[in-house]
């Protein structure tokens, strides 16, 4: 039992070398394949780490290995080190399975960078790893915030992988400043806890909370500070816009960090501070319905986008916005259930697509269609992934979708409840809506999109399953999603909360429903999907403006930041620099002034010694 | 006659050097203006020495008089190489110093 920590701390350090090794031995980092496997080795040994770090734990027992950091003058001010517990290394497990498994789908679908590229992303990829699981296993927040900045750099550097491409850098830089925003309030939330209790450490946090201790009553403010950090990280209303975006890096980066892990850590924080804002039931409540809206609405905006990425983007903000609204309820473990599951499968569902992507060379599901046929394993596996996110029973997906809705109904949060039932229904539709399109139908006669790699010669009609390194991560993946979801059933048998008998039920019955409309609409065409926008035409226009949030925050930027901007620079310019300036001008005219007095003639310095003497002499002799 | 006298001689003799060194703009003028405010200093001198039976002050005079014998030859000699460099010997053309 002793050794969980010590397998957590090893997991935790893997990347961490194969990072160094890779920024600092350049040659290693620019021969390419060479980088990549030494990456890919390291992250399975953190894979082994974390897997017997989980087993070696033991329930209810947390294993803390600690380095002090800042010393201050009566102590230590902050530590560093690994807080390991069922929680934190079933997570770590998560990190490092996902991981693993796209470093390893990366080098067939990057087969084609050049080596030095190459690197670079693998340089990348193990900092990411090694961020991502210092953030989970962190013993405090400011571990915490600081590896919650890396995991924020390494999306940063990764959504921009492909710089030369200007929307590439363009989101990546807006993915940067909207997680930023957030991340501002998180840095105030945590300063402000603590000046009120003194600790930044989760176990003191923990004891100060179950002792019932007054420095922790009325401190909705400062949860709130911290809820906007996870809000921005976890791309809650409104701060989600950027996660769309931010599929313009590689597949398997969205696959990895805009899915599976960094967008989790928002939810993650909040699941392993939930004894913190259980302090703060407004400030839970207020997550809960903006969890919940978040669902609701993030889920309109993937039925009406035509590129694939952006569909699972979307579906990503949706799924999350279900993990806030059950930890919102006060059930935050069923939020982490479904954090793992979500994990899992959308992680497959990205991959799946970047298969897609790779054999057609556009991101359009309109240039797809008949794949089913041409890419039969890409087929079944995205299939299950769908199947696993639409909530259909024995898939992964099923079992934490509805403990979340039992968890909101158990909370008493009923009017979100009602938008998640809609929203679940509304995914059923629209991941089935990508499936039809584009795996079922004939293949679009040519490709319309832009070619993401400049690859010749692809498009729907010669599509190919991809080469089986891809193809075995897949498999892996989905294997997963139909399984741990059974598994996690049967070891998760106590449940927290009564979950009234008609949820399952209706959580069958609305997915069953959005598949069912999906069939009606696109292969069967009973309903056309034009009928169907001209309905729905408000709906419609609003969901492809993106309800004009990005328009909203463009303008606030413009008008608001801009404008307080030129208000600072006019402050700057004439007042700062204009008190300088003056004095600066003033000292000039006296110096040219006082310059004259230096004529050079003997004879004006001897006026000058002739009047100083008898001024002293006035002087001493004057009558007081 | 008494010491305020004498005093009041040398206060004279100095103040009209003094003049000189102010006004003159030939610098062999100031040199012979700083020579009589030299000298008003020696009068201060034997006044003194003679009033207070001192020696000391006829002492100091005598070294006055040959150090001044000494600056004038040197101050001349400068004037010389002034003129000779310069041709000029008028002070306010003397002014490369000024600030």
């Amino acid at each position: 039992m002793a050794a969980t920590g010590d397998y957590a701390l090893w997991a935790w350090l893997a990347p961490g070398l194969s990072f160094l090794l890779l920024s600092l031995v350049v040659p290693l980092r620019r021969s390419g394949r060479p980088a990549a496997w030494l990456s890919i080795v390291f992250s399975a040994g953190a894979l082994v780490g974390a897997i017997l770090a989980w087993r070696a734990t033991v329930p209810d027992m947390a294993r803390r290995i600690l380095w002090e950091w800042i010393p201050v003058e009566d102590g230590v001010l902050t530590s560093v080190g690994v807080l390991a517990d069922a929680d934190s290394t079933l997570m770590l497990i998560l990190v490092a399975l996902v991981s693993f498994l796209v470093q390893l789908y990366s080098l067939g679908y990057l087969a084609d960078e050049p080596p030095a590229s190459l690197g670079r992303y693998y340089a990348y990829q193990s900092l990411f790893a090694f961020s991502m699981m210092g953030l989970v296993l962190a013993p405090n927040f400011v571990q915490l915030f600081i590896c919650w900045e890396l995991v924020g750099l390494c999306s940063y550097l990764l959504i921009g992988y492909w710089y030369q491409r200007p929307e590439a850098a363009r989101a990546a830089v807006k993915a940067f400043w909207v997680t930023k925003a957030g991340d501002v309030g998180f840095l105030i939330g945590i300063v402000m806890l603590w000046s009120r209790t003194g600790t930044f450490d989760f176990s003191d946090l923990f004891a100060m909370a179950q002792g019932g201790s007054d420095a922790l009553t009325g401190i909705a403010l400062v949860m709130f500070f911290i809820y906007l950090g996870a809000a921005g990280k976890s791309a809650q209303f409104p701060f989600h816009i950027w996660l769309p975006d931010a599929m313009e890096g590689p597949t398997p980066v969205s696959a990895l960090i805009h899915a599976a892990t960094m967008v989790t850590a928002g939810v993650y924080l909040l699941f392993r501070t939930s004894f913190l804002f259980e302090q703060a039931p407004e400030v839970l409540h207020a997550v809960g319905w903006i969890g919940a809206f978040t669902a609701l609405f993030a889920a309109t905006l993937a039925c009406v986008q035509a590129d694939i990425k952006r569909v699972l983007a979307y579906s990503t903000v949706s799924q999350l916005g279900y993990m806030m609204a059950a930890i919102g309820a006060g059930f935050a473990s069923a939020g982490f259930l479904h954090l793992l599951t979500h994990g899992v499968f959308k992680a497959l569902l990205f991959l799946a697509a970047g298969a897609v992507i790779h054999a057609v060379a556009s991101n359009d599901i309109f240039a797809m269609g008949g794949l089913a046929r041409r890419m039969p394993q890409t087929f079944v596996v995205f299939l299950i992934g769908t199947l696993s996110l639409a909530g259909i029973p024995f898939f992964a997906g099923f079992f934490s979708k509805e403990e979340i809705l039992g968890a909101t109904w158990a909370g008493g949060l009923t009017l979100p409840f009602a938008m998640l039932v809609l929203a679940a229904f509304l995914t059923a539709f629209y991941m089935f809506r990508v499936v039809f399109i584009a795996f079922f139908g004939s293949p679009a006669a040519v490709a319309t999109g832009a070619p993401a790699h400049g690859a010749h010669g692809r498009d729907a009609g010669h599509a190919h399953d991809a080469p089986p390194i891809m193809t075995v991560v897949l498999w892996v993946l989905a294997l997963l999603a139909v399984t741990i979801g059974i598994g996690f059933a049967r070891s998760h048998p106590e449940s927290e909360f009564v979950v009234p008998g008609f949820i399952t039920p209706l959580a069958i019955g609305v997915a069953v429903g959005g598949i069912a409309l999906a069939t009606v609409v696109y292969p069967l065409r009973w309903i056309s999907p034009d009928w169907l926008a001209r309905r729905l035409a408000a709906l419609n226009e609003a969901a492809h403006e993106r309800f004009w949030l990005d328009d909203l925050f463009a303008l606030a930027y413009r008008s608001g930041i801009l404008g307080l901007s030129r208000i600072v620079g006019w402050f700057d310019r004439y007042i700062v620099d204009g008190i300088l300036n003056v004095l600066s001008a003033w000292t000039l005219t006296a110096g040219d002034r006082l310059r004259r007095v230096q004529s050079g003639q003997v004879q004006d310095y001897i006026y000058g010694i002739a009047l100083g003497v008898l001024l002293v002499m006035v002087l001493l002799r004057w009558p007081r | 006659m008494t010491l305020q006298a004498y005093l009041t001689l040398a206060a004279m003799l100095f103040c009209i050097g003094l003049f000189g060194v102010m006004t003159r703009r030939n610098t062999i003028g100031i040199l012979l203006g700083i020579e009589l405010m030299l000298n008003a200093v020696n009068i201060n001198l034997v006044a003194f020495a003679r009033f207070r039976g001192d020696v000391a002050g006829m002492v100091f005079t005598v070294f006055t008089i040959c150090i001044t014998v000494a600056e004038v030859a040197l101050g001349l000699a400068l004037v010389i190489l002034i003129y000779r460099i310069r041709r000029t010997a008028v002070a306010d053309h003397l002014d490369l110093l000024r600030g």
